[in-house]
């Protein structure tokens, strides 16, 4: 594999709460390639969001903690790194669009002045007049019509999808080799979310930055990604090509969800749920954090004692499973 | 089968006031004159976008919400007329499932008082009786009784919604509206209450107005589907009729837009992706309110509002001058 | 089919806000410092008969004028008829802690009701609840207090209690209005509206509740404040009229011996400091336990 731009090495990280010591993430290790899409992929609790933000310094810390890791990007370790460095990174070579758009953008703004603050931020040189060509050059890349009068308008008289295509711009103002997505279409109707689709693609086909995805929607990793990070309370379950893991999951949570998801063809079938909840991440339970919602482990003691290992499958080299009898889901098919 | 729940000529209008002296500028038709009928037994799934009304819809027909027009007919009943105190016994047989599973259920009470409330309210919780009915339905929704002294914050969003269900069965109704209740849970908990509903839906006789955005989720459960645009009903039918043979340009694009299911399907449909956003609710287009994105608008759609009828030979009713079957590789040909 | 998670290791508790509560309020050491020091000096007070060495109005004029000493029990002196001050300041915080909780409670009460009605009805009866509320508080207190006063002349606690319950009621209503208004759209209201309850239960069992925390911290700090006000009162001879004991007047009667009899005016005036002092400590550390500025994590 070629160099990762972007490299998580078994990044822990806490938060202090007065429940307890909430596991967020633990030990989580995965690498983002040059210009690929990695989707990362999970329910609420698993930790996809923790492990991006924190990366980026954007945990509240207290009563966040990162207890140990690193995540190297071009060479630098961006855990280790604070202020006004961070602050170069971020907006600039890593970018990212949120979930929300409207809590994100700045209301006593226009839409223009945050998209050139962006560029001025990061390339000081750069004229007013120079700033705005691009940022109308922008806003029409990503499909916003009449680009010039909206340019003008703020983020409140834009409906949603605008407000979300705005955002897109901004990441992508500073050319970034990675854009960081968290959920970029959660908040939107189905029919937006398509828009917005075609927008992200069009973003990457422009920047030819790496993509990091972070959603639950697995539609949207089946549109998108090229490789797939399945998380699970807080641990990497599963890793490989989108292909292979939407074909031949090596891992029983990611065949559970797969399998438990309404699909549009199949109709009046019972659908087949994972049983059980998902675990406290306060106390999680010993061994495989998926076993005691697990209908392979069987209960088997291994499970139950040992966190399994993320290492390479029946399926792949760079096919990896943290299940200790993921050969068993490749017998079944 | 009987009908139990007839809605028509529905108007729900939600006034926009502005300046010093709050005076009325304009409305916000939140439902704009809507006809449906639910037959006793059956799932009708309501489905449409944010702004098309299936909330307001929903919370009017429970009249949570006064409607400002249009008549609610349940188990023969007008209750539409009714105030609060003679809706209280209306509301043993017609209740209601919210969408979120963090803001219906109360923090301050166990969740045992929570289930147990409607059964009060109606004088029907005494002693040993109304705690083996709480416990009961606890077990009927899939819970452990043994938790029901604990607070809403120490269960799943999965599990709250599960309270949320066993609170609106504690009066035994007969219809029960869902407003998107499985919208806020994750994917692999939202099939556990997909299938719950399902189970009680054959155990205890229920029928269901369920309201949803997720076409997937109401292709499972239902029986009939009204898809619904900026407050009016624009195509509705039965399971089949909607998913397989849609006529609606707007329910067309609804179809095309549900994401793939695996990525060996990309570029294998042609997606109808719409232009332009939803109109402002509070002046909809004249005419067909959907022609701001339609790719068929011509000036009929903007002069003449087309009637919820069959057309094109369908058998269902559709509010399109040029609905038709599309032929191409999408929602038509789906199985 | 059962099923509650995983229980894995510790069982979580059953923990009610309440608890909650409880052990963030338990974690400001100032504030249950204070609340320690509140409660005494209230024990003092209820006891006063019991405790005070000496009666309120017991002359010794062969001991007038007399500083702080451990003789016979004249901790803080004696003032110029010989009056054992330590009990006349006893007797002064009975009255003082009486009238301010009296205030407190009949102010928290009214202004709670009228708060919660004009915050659940909204429209109309809102906006008359606030245009009324928004009267009193334009209404100069003191001038009020002033002219009801010569009124009502005998000046006794219950009516002084009375009248700065009538001004202190504002601040509550406005909050808890506020906090209605909000709670008012929260789903759990509108499923006990689904299931049939009334106005008042919805008002009493499922939105009072949730408002518990503002309201006890404004009750909390009302106290504080009655007890400045009522000591402001009876300082201008205004308010409590003797012969019921009252910390400001004693302030007042003190301080023309200057600084000769030096504690006649500083051992009620840092009762009263103090209580006031602890008061707030106490409603700060009930605000924060209400209410943390706690972080939600999104996994």
């Amino acid at each position: 594999m070629p160099d990762p731009i972007l490299a998580l090495r078994d990044l822990t990280v806490e938060f202090d709460t007065e429940d307890g010591v909430v596991h967020a993430v633990t030990g989580v290790s995965y690498e983002l390639q040059r210009g690929e899409v990695l989707g990362i992929v999970g329910e609420s609790g698993s930790g996809k969001s923790v492990s991006m933000l924190s990366v980026l310094g954007l945990i509240p810390v207290p009563p966040g903690r990162i207890v140990s890791g690193e995540a190297i990007f071009e060479g630098e370790d961006l855990l280790k790194l604070r202020g006004r460095r961070l602050r170069r990174i971020r907006g600039g070579p890593v970018a990212m669009i949120f979930q929300d758009p409207m809590s994100s953008l700045n209301p006593v703004l226009t839409i223009g002045d945050q998209i050139g603050e962006a560029i001025t931020t990061h390339a000081p040189e750069t004229g007013e007049s120079a700033a705005r060509t691009r940022t109308i050059a922008l806003l029409e890349l990503v499909g916003v019509p009449a680009a010039e009068r909206r340019a003008d308008q703020y983020p409140h008289e834009l409906s949603g999808g605008m407000r979300q295509r705005a955002m897109i711009a901004m990441a992508i103002a500073n050319d970034p080799s990675v854009l960081v997505a968290d959920e970029p279409t959660t908040a939107l109707d189905v029919t937006i979310q398509a828009q917005i689709l075609e927008v992200l693609k069009a973003a990457q086909r422009e920047t030819h930055a790496a993509i990091v995805l972070i959603t639950h929607d697995l539609g949207l990793i089946a549109e998108l990604a090229d490789r797939v990070v399945v998380m699970y309370a807080g641990r990497v379950v599963e890793i490989g090509d989108v292909f292979s893991i939407f074909d031949a999951p090596r891992h029983p949570y990611t065949a559970g969800l797969l399998r438990s998801r309404a699909r549009l063809e199949a109709e009046g079938a019972e659908l087949e749920p994972i049983p059980g909840q998902p675990p406290s991440l306060i106390t999680p339970p010993p061994g495989c954090p998926f076993h005691p919602r697990c209908e392979q482990s069987r209960g088997r003691e291994i499970c139950r004692t040992e966190v399994p290992e993320l290492r390479a499958t029946d399926a792949g080299a760079e096919h990896l499973s943290a299940c200790h009898f993921a050969e068993e889901l490749g017998a079944r098919e | 089968m009987s009908e139990i729940l007839r809605v028509e000529s529905l108007v729900k209008h939600f006034p926009l006031k502005a300046g010093v002296f709050r005076r009325t500028v304009g409305h916000i038709r939140a439902v704009d004159g809507v006809d449906l009928t639910i037959r006793r037994g059956e799932t009708l799934g309501v489905v449409g976008e944010s702004g098309c009304g299936k909330t307001t819809l929903g919370r009017a027909i429970v009249k949570l919400l006064e409607p400002s027009a249009g008549r609610i007919v349940f188990e023969g009943r007008d209750l539409t007329p009714l105030n609060r105190r003679q809706m209280r016994p209306v509301r043993r047989d017609l209740q209601i499932v919210f969408q979120d599973p963090y803001g219906s259920l109360n923090p301050r009470m166990t969740v045992r008082e929570i289930v147990a409330e409607p059964l009060r309210i109606h004088g029907l919780y005494r002693g040993g009786g109304g705690k083996r009915r709480v416990e009961e339905l606890f077990e009927t929704v899939g819970l452990n009784p043994e938790h029901a002294n604990r607070f809403p914050h120490e269960f799943s969003g999965g599990q709250r919604q599960r309270i949320g269900v066993a609170r609106a069965l504690a009066l035994e109704p007969n219809l029960l509206v869902l407003d998107e209740p499985v919208s806020a849970l994750d994917v692999s908990i939202q099939a556990q209450v997909v299938n719950l509903l399902d189970r009680l839906q054959t155990e205890l006789g229920l029928t269901y107005l369920f309201i949803a955005h997720d076409l997937s989720v109401v292709r499972h459960v239902s029986d009939r589907v009204a898809v619904m645009y900026l407050g009016k009903v624009v195509e509705e039918g039965t399971r089949a009729q909607i998913y397989t043979a849609p006529m609606h340009p707007y329910t067309q694009a609804l179809l095309s837009a549900v994401p793939i299911d695996s990525p060996t399907e990309r570029g294998g449909r042609a997606r109808i992706v719409l232009e332009g956003d939803v109109p402002n609710p509070a002046s909809p287009p004249s005419g067909c309110r959907f022609r701001t994105r339609c790719w068929k608008a011509q000036e009929l759609c903007a002069q003449e509002e087309p009637a919820l009828v069959p057309r094109a030979g369908g058998e269902h009713p559709v509010a399109c001058h040029f609905a038709e079957v599309l032929p191409t590789s999408d929602a038509a040909s789906r199985r | 089919m059962t099923e509650l998670g995983y229980e894995a290791g510790v069982v979580l508790e059953t923990r009610s806000q309440w608890a909650y509560v409880r052990m963030r309020f338990l974690r400001h050491r100032l504030a249950v410092g204070s609340l320690v020091v509140l409660i005494l000096i209230a024990l003092v007070g209820i006891f006063a008969s019991q405790i005070a060495p000496y009666g309120y109005d017991e002359l010794d004029l062969e001991n007038a004028s007399q500083g702080p000493t451990l003789e016979d029990w004249h901790l803080f002196g004696t003032d110029q008829l010989g009056r054992d001050y330590l009990s006349r300041v006893i007797f002064g915080v009975r009255t003082s802690l009486w009238v301010a909780v009296f205030v407190a409670l009949v102010s928290t009460v009214l202004g709670t009701a009228i708060g919660a009605v004009a915050g659940y009805y909204g429209g109309r009866v809102d906006n008359l609840l606030m245009r009324f509320t928004d009267l009193v508080l334009t209404l100069p207190g003191l001038a009020i207090l002033l002219t009801a006063s010569v009124f009502l002349g005998s000046g006794e606690p219950l009516q002084v209690g009375l009248i700065l319950a009538l001004l202190f009621w504002t601040t509550i209503a406005r909050i808890v209005r506020g906090v209605f208004l909000s709670l008012r759209e929260e789903d759990y209201v509108d499923a006990a509206k689904a299931a049939g309850a009334n106005d008042l239960r919805i008002i009493g069992r499922h939105m009072l509740p949730n408002c518990v925390g503002p309201i006890v911290v404004n009750a909390t700090l009302a106290v504080a404040a009655a007890i400045l006000v009522e000591a402001a009162l009876s300082y201008l001879g205004l308010g409590i009229q003797p012969p019921d004991p009252a910390l400001g007047r004693l302030i007042n009667e003190g301080q023309s011996s200057g600084f000769d009899l030096w504690w006649l005016v500083t051992f009620p005036g840092l009762v009263i400091v103090a209580i006031a002092l602890c008061v707030n400590f106490v409603g700060d550390g009930l605000r924060d336990a209400f209410d943390p500025r706690q972080r939600r994590v999104r996994a």
